[in-house]
């Protein structure tokens, strides 16, 4: 564990081709080892900055920044519940309290058998559907109190296969075809796109 | 009541259960705008969004056709950028335009790039949006191989990489400069402005363009249907429709495209096919009429229509199109903490008066709240709040790079105008329980 597998080095330099600057990958390949070990870990990092050409300080600056990238362990489950102003208005700190008393933790602290961990978050944007929280970023609408012990337990008993382990965003993700890649553009390539230069003989 | 009844320009593919696939835009009228615009000059694509007199849908209320046009002559490549960092307490459109009907946010990219010559596009996603990062991949990756993406697209000379990238978690980031420097792989924090202007100089230091999501779902149709069809409806400056969230204290909450500028905030959070009414036998105490950001709007506003210039005019904005409905049970104190609290938070830390500013805005109201509030607090908040935005006006003046400290200023400014007893209230029965201290210990957390 730790460093990238050699199947997600593969990934990374997929992912870094797309971009004019390879540091401007460096999200997505931390997003890519946290996907890996649920966390970022220091080795993981240290990889990045060499694939991206940086230093691993750099890379720690970057991603310290970042409210999602976790440095220690945390839940299988990251709970997050949102109770910005939407949510504030009809209940979502009632309910942030009632998990907090279901598993025993306070937001930012993780349940002794690893699973849970839970966070008061801002708004994720589902503010129609308040209270409303995630799952390691799926939602949850109009979550009651007995709605969300319902949840625990159906995660606990492992029947939410539907929600990946933490770190895993969308399980889908971008492929570029060879043939069908325009490229990067770097802020070298100073040529006129060949689109923008002869308008009028198009029109003609 | 005045509910128009004009056609849905960017929700129409929202209750379709095929409408986010390729095969389900494709028959509703996908790829038509794209086929059309290649048939034209970049120009006059250009000159269509600049007739619609698109206002840009972010916050800000730029007209997009403007903004396309500030980039130097002559400077490349250019770079498109498509914030979908939609991050601003109470928004909740741009992710279901992307969840919903990815194809036609695709569609308006390339319309944006081939118009302007952006050489690459980057298509910015809220790192929390895990759904629809997955149906904008999905969508990219059917796009690119029906060749309406990438190398010569659709046979032509136009060829753009549309390169979908993942946020982390940073409401900052939804500020354009701040998301270029995350898009550069660095802290998410605002540049200065001048000299970094994205149209001058953006992602690279090379010119770009930024615009939202919503703004950028409007193309198609404006190509499709002709810029002048698009101006058609809505008011003298503000054309179109727009997506309202309307939540909080209503009886049937939701999103809804209504026609902009003509529409009242009464029509948005009373007429049976939007919002419905306040729930049950509530009555209104107050409504956030643009998102976090916005000073707060009160009965006597509810006439406005929802309309730029009319807003601005009032006092607030209408920001990113979300409204927040409170009724009389809401604690003004208690709303105005929470969201002050969050500015505090998502403060980037790189201005003295919004990270330290925010930070103590944020420990008054707490206290103010606790019942450990003193009678010189509330002078303390606007005195705090002045060295963020000298003056407490509207629209703001900072002191800041970006408008992130003057946004916690809002609801600070609105609540204590408004509400001031409430504030005085919780100061006095701070001091009545310091008074009664040494004959019966209080618990100075308790709320009466």
């Amino acid at each position: 564990m730790a460093r990238l597998t050699p199947d997600n080095v593969t990934v990374a330099r997929e992912i870094i081709g797309r971009y004019p600057r390879p540091k401007s990958a460096l999200i997505q390949l931390l997003h890519l080892a946290q996907q890996q070990d649920g966390r970022v870990t220091d080795e993981a990092m240290s990889q990045i900055a060499e694939m991206v050409g940086v230093t691993s300080a750099e890379v720690l600056g970057t991603a310290s920044f970042y409210e999602m990238f976790k440095f220690e362990p945390v839940g299988r489950y990251m709970v997050n519940i949102c109770t910005n102003i939407s949510c504030l208005l009809l209940g979502g700190e009632e309910l942030l309290h009632h998990a907090e008393h279901r598993l025993g933790i306070v937001p930012g602290q993780t349940t002794a058998d690893g699973l849970f961990t839970i966070e008061d978050v801002e708004c994720i944007a589902a503010c129609t559907e308040a209270p409303c929280l995630q799952v390691n970023y799926r939602y949850f609408h109009q979550i009651t109190h007995d709605q969300f012990d319902e949840l625990v337990d159906d995660l606990k008993a492992g029947r939410r296969d539907d929600i990946p382990p933490h770190g895993t965003l969308a399980r889908v993700r971008q492929h570029i075809p060879a043939d069908r890649r325009a490229g990067a553009v770097t802020p070298e390539d100073t040529d006129v796109p060949v689109w923008m230069t002869a308008p009028e003989e198009a029109q003609a | 009541m005045t509910v128009t009844d004009v056609p849905k320009i960017i929700s129409s593919r929202f209750d379709d259960p095929v409408g986010h696939t390729l095969a389900g835009y494709e028959a509703t009228g996908g790829y038509l705008a794209l086929r059309q615009a290649l048939g034209m000059s970049p120009a006059a694509v250009h000159d269509e969004v600049k007739t619609a007199s698109l206002l840009g849908r972010g916050g800000a209320g730029f007209p997009a056709g403007v903004k396309w046009g500030l980039t130097p002559a002559d400077v490349w490549p250019r770079y498109l950028v498509v914030n979908g960092d939609e991050s601003e307490p109470g928004t909740y459109k741009d992710r279901l335009l992307m969840e919903r009907d990815p194809h036609q946010l695709i569609e308006g990219v390339l319309l944006a790039c081939y118009a302007v010559g952006c050489g690459q596009a980057f298509l910015y996603v809220r790192g929390e949006m895990a759904f629809a990062q997955e149906r904008l991949a999905v969508a990219l990756n059917e796009a690119y191989a029906a060749g309406y993406v990438g190398k010569s697209i659709l046979g032509s000379d136009f060829s753009v990489d549309v390169v979908l990238t993942w946020g982390a978690g940073a409401y900052i980031v939804g500020e354009e400069t701040a998301l270029i420097e995350s898009l550069e792989g660095n802290r998410g924090m605002p540049r200065l402005k001048p000299p970094f202007f994205p149209a001058a100089k953006g992602l690279y230091l090379q010119p770009t363009i930024v615009n939202n999501v919503e703004t950028l779902a409007n193309l198609p149709w404006i190509i499709t249907n002709g810029g002048e069809a698009f101006a058609a409806m809505g008011a003298e400056g503000s054309k179109g429709t727009r997506i309202f969230a309307v939540s909080g204290h209503v009886r049937t909450p939701g999103v809804f495209e209504v026609e902009y500028g003509v529409t009242t905030f009464r029509d948005l959070i009373y007429a049976p096919v939007y919002a419905g009414g306040i729930r049950g036998d509530h009555t209104l105490k107050a409504f956030i009429p643009g998102g976090a950001s916005a000073p707060w709007f009160f009965e006597e506003h509810l006439d406005l229509p929802l309309e730029k210039v009319a807003v601005d005019r009032a006092g607030s904005m209408l920001g990113s199109g979300a409204v927040v409905v409170m009724d009389e049970t809401t604690d003004a104190v208690k709303a105005c903490l929470r969201i002050v609290r969050f500015f505090a938070r998502e403060s980037c830390g790189k201005c003295t008066p919004c990270r330290e500013g925010t930070t103590w805005l944020e420990n008054i109201l707490q206290r103010i709240y606790d019942g450990y509030g003193r009678p010189s607090d509330l002078d303390l908040l606007l005195d705090v709040s002045d060295n963020i935005s000298p003056g407490i006006a509207w629209p703001p003046k900072q002191t800041t790079i970006c408008p992130l400290g003057p946004s916690a200023v809002s609801p600070i400014a609105s609540a204590l105008t408004r509400f001031r007893p409430e504030f005085e209230a919780a100061i006095l029965r701070a001091e009545e329980a310091r008074l009664s201290v040494s004959v019966d210990l209080p618990k100075a957390s308790a709320r009466a």
